[in-house]
């Protein structure tokens, strides 16, 4: 058995605003290693969001150790965080999070452009990651002049082009219709085949039977494990 | 990342907010063409000041009788207490005593009213010696100047210069005329070249006849020998100090006093100049202040807008930080925006306030000069006040925590 690519061990997230104090997860214990497409499932408020949030180093657990590739995020510097988010790490938005002014090349080549990467490099391997998600034609369209399944495939274009181990998607499919969800599905799918660790969030059934392995949250905590089918989509 | 690319970065936020940044600009702008502007004028006018005293002679020294505080000047009355004597000058322009003084010529002036056929014309009446001529660096457009001889007859002849000219006779072209001056007739020998005026006389109204002639014909005073003040003209702008102690040391010695009991003043043209300037140069600094001081609001527009951008922009500072952008990309990028956008209303500023430099003085009158040191300094501070007022919103934009900024609404 690999060395788990993700590692927490009693993870606690407490929120505090003033007096008020939200503890949105309660110790969570949770090994995923390379390879696993991973369906992190619960309702809303489960603190699916918050785990993926610390998962992929935007924020720190209040208490508890996190250990990613076998590091210790916990005393990374910000300097640091930013560079393990740049490498390590793809995300996809629910709200696609594309910079509306720039077309839609420019906005796959931004984590290159933090990665110090040439500028024609850049834009061949933008070109390359838009080509995969099926985009190739639409390169220089702003997000504004595509549709929303389309938006969504370029932030998937995005998270794969510094070809990250780990893809961390909150949510991709929660303002999508049903074609433009398959769509996204079957892009995660070929990502899983060709190797990449995937961590699913969402909190519908079916978008979540594309995984391996689902997990269920409640209440900041974990209430199920387990393996499954990894149905594909029609 | 690259300078090059956090610059383009920078100017696409800039190009995305078109009007926002045109607002933030011109403040920077009105600024910088204030400051180019008010510096020009005062540079014009200390320019235009200095050439007009030293047209009048820059080696000048004028003798005036009385301490240098007993305030007395060319307007006390002849036959005054006058110290100040014909002999003096005469001894002053003895180039074995006084080397270094090129030309000496006495003064004695007073209001005179001037006739000429059915013209009346009150104006100065200056009683000199043939040298004034040089020693107040004046031409003459028509006709010729006093002579030795002239003084020697106590000759009833007069120069004028062209604005009296004018009054009395409706023309400058008057040599041989005839004009009555306190009813006594004197022909009209020749006509001086305009000089523009100095601080306190119009130097193109004026009625110029012998020293000899306007002692004991016109102004008839006790003594005759006496004279309001001498003007000294220095073989060059260097001698003019050892000028000034030649002069100094020849009137003690003519007038048996010495530096404690001194009859008679001393002061130099260029010293006017200097004092001149000086107030000129007070006023220009006063100007360039309050113009400085719109740079300083301008600078906080840049701050405010800044701020604002970073407000609005805090899901964009979100993605970049998720995506890898470190602390220092993100300060960078705000900071080369801010300068940027000083550095265009620094341009701009300069295009306006030197297009002001060229068009203002046509309407106003008064020189403006443009200053190459000026305007590349304000362009520097146009940029310097784009960085300096854009650190604090570049450095909060920095230290927004990744998280907060992307859920942020
Ligand atoms: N920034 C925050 N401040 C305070 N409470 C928060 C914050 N973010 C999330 N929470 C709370 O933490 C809990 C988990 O939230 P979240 O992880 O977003 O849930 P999910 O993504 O499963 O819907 C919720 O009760 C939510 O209200
Ligand atoms: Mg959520």
């Amino acid at each position: 058995m690999s060395a788990p690519l993700i590692d927490l061990v009693g993870v606690r997230k407490t929120y505090r605003n003033g007096s008020l104090s939200v503890d949105a997860l309660r110790g969570i214990t949770l090994q995923i290693r390379p390879g696993e497409y991973t369906a992190i499932m619960g309702p809303s408020g489960s603190g699916k969001s918050t785990l993926m949030h610390i998962v992929g180093c935007l924020d720190v657990a209040t208490s508890g150790s996190y250990h990613l590739a076998g590091e210790n995020v916990g005393e990374m510097s910000e300097v640091e965080l930013a560079q393990v988010r740049n490498r390590r790490v793809g995300f996809v938005f629910q709200q696609f999070n594309l910079l509306p002014s720039q077309s839609a090349w420019r906005n796959v080549e931004l984590p290159l452009l933090y990665a110090g990467v040439g500028r024609d490099e850049r834009r061949r391997r933008a070109l390359a990651a838009l080509d995969r998600v099926g985009l190739g034609d639409r390169a220089e369209h702003r997000p504004g002049e595509l549709s929303g399944g389309q938006q969504q495939r370029v932030a998937v274009a995005r998270a794969v082009v510094t070809e990250p181990a780990l893809i961390l998607a909150d949510e991709p499919t929660g303002n999508l219709d049903s074609t433009a969800t398959a769509d996204v599905l079957a892009l995660l799918r070929d990502l899983h085949d060709g190797g990449s660790t995937i961590v699913l969030i969402t909190h519908e059934a079916e978008v979540g039977a594309q995984a391996t392995r689902r997990v269920v949250v409640r209440d900041g905590g974990i209430v199920a494990d387990e393996a499954t089918a990894g149905v594909r989509a029609p | 990342m690259t300078w090059l690319e956090t610059l383009r970065t920078g100017w696409d936020a800039i190009r995305t907010h078109r009007m926002r940044s045109a607002l933030t600009t011109l403040g920077i702008l009105i600024g910088i063409a204030a400051v180019i502007l008010t510096v020009g004028l005062g540079e014009g006018a200390q320019g235009q000041v200095s050439a007009q005293i030293n047209a009048l002679g820059s080696n000048l020294l004028i003798v005036s009788p009385g301490s240098s505080t007993s305030g007395a000047g060319v307007r006390g009355g002849f036959g005054s207490a006058s110290t100040l004597t014909v002999g003096d000058a005469t001894a002053l322009g003895s180039k074995v005593a006084a080397p270094d003084i090129a030309a000496v010529a006495p003064i004695t002036q007073r209001s005179e009213a001037l006739t000429a056929a059915a013209n009346n014309w009150t104006t100065t009446v200056v009683g000199t010696t043939p040298n004034w001529l040089s020693v107040r660096a004046r031409a003459l457009a028509s006709g010729r100047f006093l002579t030795e001889a002239d003084e020697a007859q106590d000759a009833a002849v007069v120069v004028l210069a062209p604005t009296t000219a004018t009054e009395l006779f409706g023309s400058t072209d008057v040599a041989g005329q005839s004009v009555t001056i306190n009813n006594i007739p004197f022909q009209v020998i020749g006509v001086l070249t305009s000089a523009g005026s100095d601080s306190t006389s119009n130097l193109d109204d004026q009625a110029i006849v012998p020293q000899a002639t306007a002692s004991t014909r016109l102004f008839g005073g006790s003594t005759r020998t006496s004279v309001q003040s001498i003007y000294i003209e220095a073989t060059s702008g260097s001698t003019l100090s050892a000028a000034d102690q030649e002069a100094t040391s020849e009137l003690d010695n003519l007038h048996g006093v010495s530096a404690l009991n001194q009859d008679f003043t001393i002061t130099a043209q260029q010293s006017l100049v200097n004092t001149v300037t000086s107030v000129d140069r007070t006023l220009t600094v006063l100007l360039a202040g309050i113009a400085a001081l719109s740079l300083l609001v301008g600078g906080i527009g840049v701050m405010n807008i800044m701020l604002v951008s970073v407000a609005e922009r805090t899901r964009e500072i979100g993605l970049r930080k998720a995506l890898g952008a470190r602390p220092a990309t993100i300060r960078n990028q705000f900071l080369v925006e801010a300068s940027v956008l000083g550095l265009a209303g620094g341009l701009f500023g300069a295009v306006l306030g030197i297009a002001g430099a060229i068009v203002v003085p046509h309407l106003i009158g008064n020189p403006i000069s443009i200053s190459p040191t000026a305007t590349a300094g304000a362009i520097a501070v146009s940029i310097a006040i784009g960085l300096v007022f854009g650190v604090y919103p570049a450095t909060r934009a920095a230290r927004l925590a990744p998280i907060d900024a992307l859920r942020s609404e």
